[in-house]
């Protein structure tokens, strides 16, 4: 079958403050051929999205190369068509004239451009409201606008940013049901469509393969083909299997990458991904409660909880982090630690997680070290800030200290005023 | 919609940078420039005045409707200047880092000071006619109302959604395309409420430069300005009650036919999802769109604009379109060429200086500054303690509100000068210490910026936080403290900026006032100014503006600028 996309070692970093790089997209290769659908799989911050902006020729990569069709991508592709998150609806043009706007640079007579658009909406079944605007429409209706409006310049190949995540549950099913439906028809002037998303059952159930992405930097790190028929059953057994097996390579390459930070010496400035006390102690007693007792499948979790892979993970792994549970292989065990936290009072539990907070996260442990030194029993942010800033960029260093505020603060380790952007030992009078 | 501080509030340092200081530097040898050549071109010219003013009531249609042409063009031409110099600067951030800085300094000279330096240049375009007069007028109030505007634009470019942007590219719309259908539209409904902040305040300059004297050289522009100088030379009390009410019919209609139907045509432009509930509504631009007349009027114009969009090649297909970073060499010449210029400049200010100005005379503005300054903190402070329980109370009552706001919008908008003749007779009845009772006058038309900004805050309060308060008992002074001022504090800051800044630029006249052949001085800086340009002294001008300028790039960033930051951390409810 014809190659409509090659990428190959495309790597991208972005200009960080004080003539760093930050690295978002390393050697990353991917193609598309004619009648596929292809997903990208990723937690935020993996470079997905950057990568289908360097797809569309909206930036330029600062290595590798892509191809469309066989000739190098410089700048945007007539063929290559977005559907964005947030829609990129422009408020004050109609439905009409915004599905129109794709057709415009096209020079196409005026007749003409009527003529596919109001076909695309009909085909897009937005018939009936040509003349609203934006935003009078609800939301799935407004990301059918999107879609329609990708749609009528016939593109070979459609991109999806996370068209669905914006929209509730229904709408997005109902959505997603209806793109796959006119896929499957060939009902789409569309020759290849690439869907990125965080969500892994939309990317079982639409598309052929799928890539996952590991992130910081981001890397393709495996790929999976989806050899299911269409339509495909959420509730069949295949169906489950794909779901499985994709958690547990995601897992995999966590959990790899956590005993590779591990075998290093504990350093301050590791990566802290903000998650709340709350949360932690929401997935504990979910884990330490009847059906699972302790230890579970993480694709139930996420079901039950209603937590997507990109709110899942980080609280799973924080939990790693604290020795609170052990993740592997998809799954999600409490540890003796763990256990005794969820059977724990609350001041127990304050109790439990200042120690894991002391013992585990080196940069907890530090602050509260210098505070203890200090005649003052306090200091800076800046002080922290600026030590951080040496091993890391400046919003990771900002992160690890917003979410090692929010940690010391239920375990009573220290405290934080923001006002006065000062650390210290004191409790407020 | 929110008010935009001025530059040097949302500037992200304290300390100037050296752009700030290129920049001080390049205003200042302009205006020094300026007040040179105007030296040479003072003429005791006997009067400028077309034909002599009488004040005849049936003229009196006439002159308003010349008074509010003046605005119009000025606000024409404002526009224009809005549209080139922010996308430059926004666009370009060679230009950017300069032309910033620049808005800055601009905003920061008193209006009236421009006025004083520029209108015998403009007079000496024409001599001898009429013309050069009305260019002075229009360029003073246009600078009274570009730098806001062009300000607005520029944020707005700069935040213009980049998924938009993306779809625009996406779709192959050229840069020029995109500037018209994305950018532009984008940025209407902050500048058009920009234009309505600044027209409001233009009022004011308009009829204060319609009559205005440098040395001997006098003009009076037949306008309703002029008729007030002659009614308050004549200590004619119904002409100025005429003038004022034919001030309320022209801002009367300016609002009825131009802003209301801007706004509510402006609406659409707006990014949010939301359904507006209170749609604003206008009756004329429903007139206006009903019409097969503005449609006739305005098709040609849309057909040209939509073929303009095929101008530029689209930069589309599969083409080598990665342009070249811009070379080194480019960045050298501009920033020697800055360099340059900044060098001139300042050689221009010191010569200027050196031969014309010694210490004393610099501490003695600095010193009337302090007076200044001193008075509009006060004033400042009185408005605010009279006027934020007001708002707030006005503001928790929505029907109050509903017929409160737009009469305090109006008074903003009304030239206040037109009321000092009212309170200067009084003062000479008196025999007041004009040094306390001229005070008041540059508050009167700045304070209500406090009074419609403390109502927006208060009416935009969350009903369930007052129903929290309500329902534990929080009543009293406890109320007032810990709910209802945090509540409206960032609005109340937004307004006391734009209070201030106002009150400095009416110092120049305030602190100068007369009622027939009796002339009150207060002492203060403006004063000086005031003083100066009646003599026609322009050393003493140039160097009271830049007094004048100074002061208020110094107050904005020390006092307001940490301050509107901290209620806007602190007390924003979004």
């Amino acid at each position: 079958m014809a190659e409509l996309l090659n990428v190959e070692h495309v790597r991208r970093t972005f200009p960080r403050g004080g003539g760093e790089e930050l690295l978002v997209l390393d050697d990353v290769n991917l193609n598309l051929k004619e009648g596929e659908i292809v997903g990208l799989l990723g937690r935020s911050g993996s470079g997905k999205s950057t990568l289908l902006r360097l797809i569309a020729g909206l930036s330029q990569p600062q290595g590798g190369s892509l191809s469309y069709m066989g000739s190098p991508i410089h700048g945007p592709v007539q063929g290559v068509a977005m559907v964005f998150q947030s829609f990129a609806l422009f408020p004050w043009l109609t439905v009409l004239e915004n599905v129109q706007l794709g057709l415009e640079a096209l020079n196409l007579p005026p007749r003409e451009m009527r003529d596919r658009a109001l076909a695309a909406i009909d085909l897009i079944g937005l018939d009936g409201y040509e003349s609203a605007y934006p935003r009078e429409l609800s939301g799935g209706m407004r990301q059918r606008v999107g879609f329609a409006r990708a749609v009528v310049v016939h593109p070979n190949i459609l991109l999806m940013d996370e068209p669905f995540s914006a929209l509730d549950v229904l709408t997005a099913e109902n959505l997603r049901t209806d793109l796959v439906e006119l896929w499957g028809n060939g009902k789409l002037p569309i020759k290849g469509i690439i869907l990125v998303t965080h969500n892994i059952e939309e990317a079982v159930l639409m598309c052929d393969r799928v890539l996952l992405f590991s992130s910081n930097p981001g890397r393709v790190s495996s790929e999976i083909k989806i050899d299911l028929p269409q339509p495909r059953e959420r509730t069949s057994t295949q169906f489950e299997d794909y779901v499985d097996k994709i958690y547990v390579e995601m897992t995999a390459r966590r959990v790899e990458r956590m005993r590779n930070q591990a075998a290093q010496p504990p350093s301050i400035a590791m990566t802290l991904n903000h998650v709340s006390p709350n949360q932690i102690s929401g997935l504990i007693e979910a884990l330490a409660a009847p059906p699972y007792s302790g230890k579970a499948d993480l694709p139930d979790v996420a079901y039950e909880q209603e937590l997507e892979v990109d709110e899942l993970f980080p609280v799973a792994e924080a939990m790693q982090l604290l020795r609170l549970a052990d993740v592997e292989g998809g799954d999600i065990k409490l540890t003796h630690m763990g256990k005794r936290f969820a059977d724990g009072e609350l001041n127990e539990r304050k109790e439990i997680f200042s120690r894991a907070l002391m013992s585990n996260v080196p940069l907890a442990a530090h602050i509260r070290k210098v505070l203890d030194e200090r005649a003052s029993h306090s200091a800076p942010k800046t002080r922290f800030l600026d030590e951080l800033e040496d091993h890391m960029a400046e919003d990771a260093a900002e992160e690890a200290l917003k979410t090692i505020v929010s940690w010391a603060r239920f375990g009573e380790l220290f405290s934080y005023d923001d006002d006065a952007a000062l650390f210290s030992l004191e409790n407020p009078t | 919609m929110k008010i935009l501080p001025p530059v040097s509030i949302e500037a992200r340092r304290l300390l100037p940078s050296r752009w700030d200081l290129l920049a001080a530097i390049l205003v200042l040898s302009f205006i020094v420039a300026f007040a040179d050549v105007s030296r040479f071109l003072v003429h005791p010219l006997s009067s400028i005045t077309g034909h002599a003013l009488f004040l005849n009531i049936w003229d009196l249609p006439g002159y308003a409707l010349r008074t509010g042409l003046r605005m119009l063009i000025a606000m024409a031409v404002s526009l224009a200047f809005t549209f080139g110099y922010a996308t430059w600067a926004a666009k370009n951030p060679r230009a950017g880092t300069l032309l910033v800085p620049l808005l800055d300094i601009l905003q920061s000279v008193p209006i009236l000071g421009f006025l004083s330096v520029t209108v015998v240049w403009f007079l000496s375009l024409s001599p001898g006619r009429i013309l050069g007069a009305e260019l002075a007028c229009v360029f003073t109030i246009f600078t009274g109302q570009a730098w806001n505007m062009a300000f607005s634009f520029y944020q707005s470019l700069r935040t213009v959604p980049p998924e938009l942007e993306e779809a625009g590219r996406m779709f192959g719309l050229s840069s020029w395309a995109r500037f018209w259908r994305i950018e532009a539209p984008f940025a209407t409904p902050p500048l058009i409420w920009n234009m309505m902040m600044s027209m409001s305040g233009g009022w004011f300059f308009v009829t204060i430069s319609e009559a205005i004297s440098v040395g001997d050289t006098n003009i009076a522009l037949p306008g309703v300005g002029s008729w007030i100088a002659v009614a308050i030379a004549q200590k004619n009390l119904p002409a100025i009650f005429e003038a004022i009410g034919a001030m309320l019919v022209v801002i009367l209609i300016y609002d009825q036919l131009l802003f209301r139907p801007l706004v509510a045509w402006a609406d659409r432009f707006r990014i949010d999802d939301e359904q507006s509930e209170d749609q604003p509504q206008s009756w004329a631009l429903n007139v206006y769109r009903r019409s097969k007349l503005v449609d006739l009027m305005t098709a040609p114009f849309e057909q040209m604009m939509r073929w303009s969009y095929h101008w530029q090649p689209p930069s589309f297909g599969l083409r080598a379109a990665t342009r070249e970073m811009d070379s080194r060499l480019a960045d050298i010449l501009w920033y020697a060429l800055l360099g340059l210029v900044g060098l001139i400049g300042a050689y221009r200010i010191y010569s200027f200086a050196h031969a014309n100005l010694d210490w004393s005379d610099l501490g003695a503005a600095v010193g009337l500054g302090f007076i200044t300054m001193l008075r509009v903190m006060v004033l400042i402070a009185i408005a605010s303690l009279i006027w934020t329980p007001i708002g707030i109370y006005v503001g928790l009552r929505p029907r109050l509100t509903q017929i409160v706001q737009p009469v305090a919008q109006f008074l903003a908008a009304f030239p206040n000068n037109l009321l000092f003749p009212l309170v200067v007779s009084l003062i000479v009845y008196w025999n007041a210490n004009p040094d306390i009772w001229l005070s008041p006058l540059i508050v009167l038309g700045t304070q209500w910026y406090i009074l419609f900004n403390v109502i927006a805050g208060a009416a935009t309060m969350p009903k369930e936080l007052r129903d929290a308060a309500e329902n534990f008992g929080v009543r009293g002074w406890l109320w007032w403290k810990k709910v209802a001022l945090p509540a409206v504090f960032p609005f109340y800051v937004t307004g006391a900026i734009t209070a201030s800044g106002g009150a400095w630029n009416a110092s120049v006249i305030a602190e100068v006032a007369s009622w027939g052949k009796t002339t009150l001085h207060a002492h203060g800086l403006g004063a000086y100014i005031s003083d100066a340009t009646a003599a026609g002294d322009f050393r003493r001008v140039v160097l009271g503006i830049a007094v004048m300028s100074f002061f208020v790039v110094v107050v904005n960033r020390i006092l307001w600028r940490p301050l509107y930051w901290y209620a806007e951390r602190k007390f924003r409810l979004t």
